[in-house]
C-alpha cells in the first residue's frame, strides 16, 4: 500500500466552478508527470450550482494504481492533505446544496494538514472565523480576491496557478514545482502563468492554528430518519407559519416572525449581506414582500429586520428599496456573527448608526453575483501584479 | 482557459477525461455522422463535450439539439435509416420520455448507439445512479452493456458500433455509465489513433435496408396479427446472433488495440480460488475490488464477477462460471418491486440463468447503492459475510437491502 493524497477545493458555485475544476485537473496532471495516477471530480450532490452555494471538487492521487483505487472506493474523501478555499467567506462554514448540514471549512483537513485560502485578510481574522478543530492545522494565505479565473467571459488573474505553486511548496511529495510548470505550459501554453506559480512557490508561508483557536460554536447538525420513520409518499411536513415577535425593551409583542427550517439555513451561501438603516426606513414593505427567502422579520413597530440565519444574500431587498442607502449590501467578510440588526439598533441607536456607517464605508467590494460590469477587468491588473511579485 | 478538447494524434496519447468525455472522443474517432441531444443530468456531460469538439472544429457531424427526448431519439432513428452513423443518449426520466421511440427502434433494425448516464427515476428528483432507467428496455431488443471506467467507456463505445452495425445484428445498443461515479470523474485514458479505429471499425453499410430513392422501400407499414409474430422472431434471431458478433468484436479489438478485456460478457476478479463471489454491474466494482483485497488478507476467499453485457445475457457462461462457487451474492443497483423474492433485476436473471444447471449455488440478492448512495467497503464486507453464511447452509432472506437507514 503506497501513499494516498487528497486535495479538496471549496468554492462557490457557479462562477468558481471552472476554477475549481481546472485546479483539481491540474493537480492530477502534475502528479501524473511524476508517475502518480489520479482522478479529479466535482462533488455531484452540489449541483445544480446556484450562485454562491458552497461546493467542492476533489483531486485524489496515489503512488500506484492499487493505492489510488483504495482512495477512489470512497466517493468523498474522509480526510484531505490540503484544503483549498477560493473564497475567504467560506471560513464561516460550508453548507452544501447536498444538505449535509453546516460543515466547518477545516472539517476534512488532516491533523497538521494545510488550508490554502485566497484572501486580503490577516490570519487572525480568518482563524477566528473558522470553527475550532481538535487537531492543529496550517493556514496559508495567498493574497487575492475571490477569483472567477477560468470563467470564459472573464480575464485570467492567475489564481489557479498560484495555488498550484503553493501546493508544490507545501506538499512536495505530491508534485514538484517543475511538474507544476510543465503542466501549466501544457494546459495553458502560458510562460507568464508558470512564473506566477513559481512566485507563489517562493513566497508562500504558513501559520499553525491550534485547537484552542477559532470559532467555538458547534455547527448545527441533524439526524436523518430511518426508512420506516419517514412519512410515506415522499410527503414532508410544512414549516409552521410563524409567530409574533417580542420586543423585550418595550415589553411589547407584535409583528411577525416566520418559522424557519432548522436543518437547512442557507446563510453559508451569502457573500454579501444587507445592512438596514431603520431610521430612514419608510415601512413600504417592499423588501419583505420581494425577499425570495422570507428572511425579513416584521418587528412590533412595523420595521423589517433581515434575519441573518435565513438570508442567503441575494440582494433583492437592496434592489427594491426606494429609499437611498436604506438597505445596503456589504461584503460578508465584515461580519463575525448573525445577530439581529434591529435589536442592536433598539439597544443603542447612535452606536448602531456609527456601526452602519463604518460597515458601509469600509467594505464596498462587490462579490459574486453583485459584481458591477467591468469589475473583474478592474481587478485583474492588481491581481497580476500580486502574482508577479508585487504586494 | 477552459479544459482543451482531446486531440486525436497519430500516436497513442493519454488524456485526463471523464467517462462521458471518453464516449464523446469515441464518437469523434468513429466519425459519427448525426448526433442528437437533449440536456438532462448526468448524460448532458457527453453533450457538452461533443459541442466543444464541434465548436473547436475537431469533429464534423450534424449535431442537433432536439426539443425533447422523444424527438431526439426519432431524429437519429431516421438518420440511421438513411445510412448515417448515429449517437444519442439520455438519463433517468429523459430516457423514459423517449420510451415510445425506444420501443420502435429494435424492430426496424436500427443500429443506434446511445449512452445512458444512469440516474434514478423521479420521484423524488435525484441525480444519483440507479440502473432502472436503462433496464426498462431489457425486454425490447436493445443491447445493454455496463462499463466501469472511462477507458472501458471509450473502448466499449467503439466496440458498440462494430456490434450494432454488423448486418447480422442491426439492433440498437445502449452503453450505461453510472451517474457521477463515471460520468463526472476524470481519469487517465489512452486515446487510440484514427488509423487503429479505421482498421477496427468498418463503415456503416445499411445495404438493402437503406432508405434511399435508389433503393425504394417502405419502412414500418401497418401490420397486424398475420405478421407481427414473424417480425418479433426476426428481431429475436438478431439478438441470438449478437453474442457471436460481440465475441468477434472483442477478439479483433484486442488485435488492433493491444488491450484485452478477456471474456467480453463479464469480468472475473480473483475468482480462481474463490469460495464465494459477489456480482454486480458498473462502478460498484471499485469498492468490491478494494474490499476483496482486504478480505483476502484475512483469509476470506471472495471473488467478483462484474457483468458487462446484460443484453444479450450470456446465460450459459454465467451458469458455468457461478457453478464453481459455494454461494453467490448479487448486488443490484436497481429494484424490481414485486418480482420473485422481491429481488433486483440482475439477481432474478442470474437465478433464471442458473436453473437449468446441475450446479446451482445459493444466490442472495442485495439491493444497494440506490439513488447514487455510495456502496461502501463496509457494505461489501457485510454482503460477503452473508454470502459466506449462505454457503454454509444458513437459511437467509433471499433479498436484503444494504446501506439503508433501518
Amino acid at each position: 500500500m503506497g501513499r494516498l493524497f487528497a486535495v479538496e477545493v471549496i468554492y462557490r458555485g457557479i462562477f468558481q466552478k471552472t476554477l475549481a475544476k481546472n485546479l483539481t485537473r491540474a493537480i492530477v496532471l502534475a502528479a501524473h508527470h511524476e508517475g502518480k495516477p489520479g482522478i479529479s471530480f466535482g462533488r455531484y450532490g452540489d449541483s445544480p450550482e446556484r450562485n454562491g452555494i458552497p461546493a467542492k471538487a476533489f483531486a485524489i492521487v496515489g503512488t500506484d494504481d492499487i493505492t489510488l483505487e483504495e482512495g477512489m472506493a470512497k466517493y468523498e474523501p474522509k480526510e484531505v492533505d490540503i484544503t483549498v478555499a477560493v473564497d475567504d467567506t467560506l471560513f464561516k462554514g460550508v453548507e452544501s446544496w447536498a444538505w449535509y448540514g453546516l460543515q466547518p471549512v477545516n472539517r476534512l483537513t488532516k491533523p497538521n494538514g494545510t488550508i490554502i485560502v485566497t484572501s486580503r485578510e490577516n490570519p487572525e481574522m480568518l482563524i477566528a472565523m473558522a470553527h475550532r478543530k481538535e487537531t492543529p492545522y496550517k493556514l496559508a494565505i495567498l493574497k487575492g480576491t475571490p477569483s472567477f479565473s477560468g470563467l470564459w467571459v472573464y480575464k485570467d488573474d492567475h489564481t489557479d496557478v498560484r495555488i498550484l505553486g503553493a501546493i508544490a511548496r507545501l506538499q512536495p511529495d505530491l508534485f514538484s514545482l517543475e511538474s507544476v510548470k510543465r503542466t501549466i505550459l501544457e494546459e495553458w501554453h502560458n510562460e507568464v502563468k508558470a512564473t506566477s506559480a513559481e512566485r507563489a512557490y517562493e513566497r508562500v508561508s504558513t501559520v499553525t492554528v491550534q485547537p484552542s483557536q477559532g470559532n467555538p460554536e458547534k455547527p448545527y447538525e441533524f439526524v436523518k430518519p430511518k426508512w420506516w420513520e419517514m412519512r410515506e409518499g415522499i410527503a414532508i411536513p410544512c414549516i409552521p407559519q410563524g409567530h409574533q415577535m417580542k420586543d423585550a425593551q418595550a415589553a411589547k409583542t407584535g409583528g411577525f416572525q416566520p418559522d424557519r427550517n432548522s436543518t437547512f439555513k442557507k446563510y453559508a451561501t451569502r457573500t454579501m449581506r444587507p445592512v438596514v438603516n431603520f431610521d430612514t426606513c419608510i415601512k413600504c414593505t417592499l423588501c419583505w414582500l420581494q425577499c425570495p427567502d422570507t428572511c425579513f422579520d416584521v418587528t412590533p413597530e412595523g420595521l423589517y429586520d433581515a434575519n441573518m440565519e435565513s438570508c442567503c444574500g441575494c440582494g433583492v431587498c437592496e434592489a427594491v428599496c426606494p429609499v437611498k442607502d436604506c438597505v445596503t449590501m456589504v461584503n460578508e467578510i465584515s461580519f463575525s456573527d448573525n445577530s439581529s440588526q434591529w435589536e442592536s439598533w433598539r439597544h443603542d441607536k447612535p452606536a448602531y448608526q456609527a456601526w452602519l456607517k463604518d460597515k458601509i464605508e469600509k467594505k464596498r467590494e462587490r462579490s459574486h453575483g453583485f459584481r458591477y460590469r467591468g469589475q473583474y477587468q478592474d481587478q485583474v491588473p492588481e491581481m497580476l501584479d500580486i502574482a508577479q511579485g508585487g504586494d | 482557459m477552459a479544459q482543451a478538447a482531446v486531440e486525436i494524434k497519430g500516436t497513442d496519447t493519454t488524456a485526463l477525461i471523464t467517462g462521458s468525455e471518453a464516449i464523446a472522443v469515441a464518437c469523434q474517432l468513429a466519425d459519427v455522422d448525426v448526433i442528437t441531444g437533449y440536456p438532462i443530468r448526468p448524460y448532458d456531460t457527453v453533450m457538452q463535450y461533443i459541442a466543444k469538439l464541434v465548436a473547436d472544429g475537431q469533429f464534423d457531424c450534424e449535431y442537433i439539439v432536439a426539443e425533447g427526448e422523444h424527438s431526439q431519439f426519432e431524429v437519429v432513428k431516421h438518420a440511421s435509416a438513411v445510412g448515417a452513423r448515429v449517437f444519442t443518449g439520455s438519463s433517468g426520466v429523459g430516457w423514459m420520455y423517449a420510451f415510445e421511440c425506444l420501443t420502435v427502434t429494435p424492430a426496424l433494425r436500427i443500429p443506434m448507439v446511445a449512452m445512458v448516464g444512469n440516474r434514478a427515476l423521479d420521484d423524488p428528483g435525484a441525480f444519483g445512479v440507479e440502473h432502472n432507467d436503462a433496464l426498462a428496455v431489457r425486454d425490447l431488443g436493445w443491447q445493454l452493456v455496463w462499463v466501469d471506467s472511462p477507458q472501458e467507456a471509450l473502448d466499449t463505445a467503439l466496440i458498440a458500433y462494430r456490434v450494432a452495425e454488423d448486418r447480422r445484428v442491426f439492433l440498437p445498443l445502449a452503453i450505461s455509465c453510472d451517474g457521477a461515479f463515471l460520468t463526472h470523474s476524470q481519469a487517465l485514458v489512452k486515446i487510440p489513433t484514427r488509423e487503429q479505429v479505421d482498421a477496427f471499425l468498418p463503415r456503416y453499410n445499411r445495404g438493402d435496408l437503406l432508405l434511399h430513392p435508389d433503393n425504394p422501400i417502405t419502412v414500418a407499414p401497418q401490420a397486424n396479427e398475420d405478421w407481427l409474430m414473424e417480425i418479433r422472431r426476426q428481431t429475436a434471431a438478431a439478438m441470438e446472433r449478437s453474442p457471436m458478433v460481440v465475441r468477434e468484436a472483442y477478439a479483433d479489438f484486442e488485435k488492433k488495440f493491444n488491450r484485452s478485456y478477456g471474456n467480453p460478457f463479464f469480468e472475473e476478479y480473483m475468482t480462481e480460488d474463490a469460495d464465494v463471489v459477489l456480482m454486480g454491474m458498473g462502478t460498484l466494482s471499485m469498492p468490491v475490488r478494494v474490499a476483496i483485497r482486504q478480505m483476502r488478507k484475512e483469509g476470506k476467499k471472495v471473488g467478483m464477477v462484474r457483468m458487462r453485457w446484460f443484453r444479450p445475457f450470456a446465460a450459459e457462461e454465467v451458469a458455468k462460471c457461478l457453478g464453481r462457487f459455494k454461494a453467490v451474492g448479487v448486488i443490484d443497483r436497481d429494484f424490481s418491486l414485486g418480482s420473485p423474492y422481491m429481488s433486483g433485476v440482475l439477481a432474478t436473471e442470474v437465478r433464471t440463468a442458473l436453473y437449468p444447471s446441475s450446479k446451482r449455488p445459493p444466490v442472495l440478492g442485495f439491493i444497494c447503492g440506490l439513488g447514487g448512495r455510495e456502496v461502501t467497503v463496509p457494505d461489501v464486507n457485510k454482503m460477503a459475510d452473508l454470502v459466506y453464511q449462505a454457503a454454509e447452509g444458513k437459511p437467509l432472506p433471499l433479498t436484503q437491502w444494504i446501506g439503508l437507514r433501518e
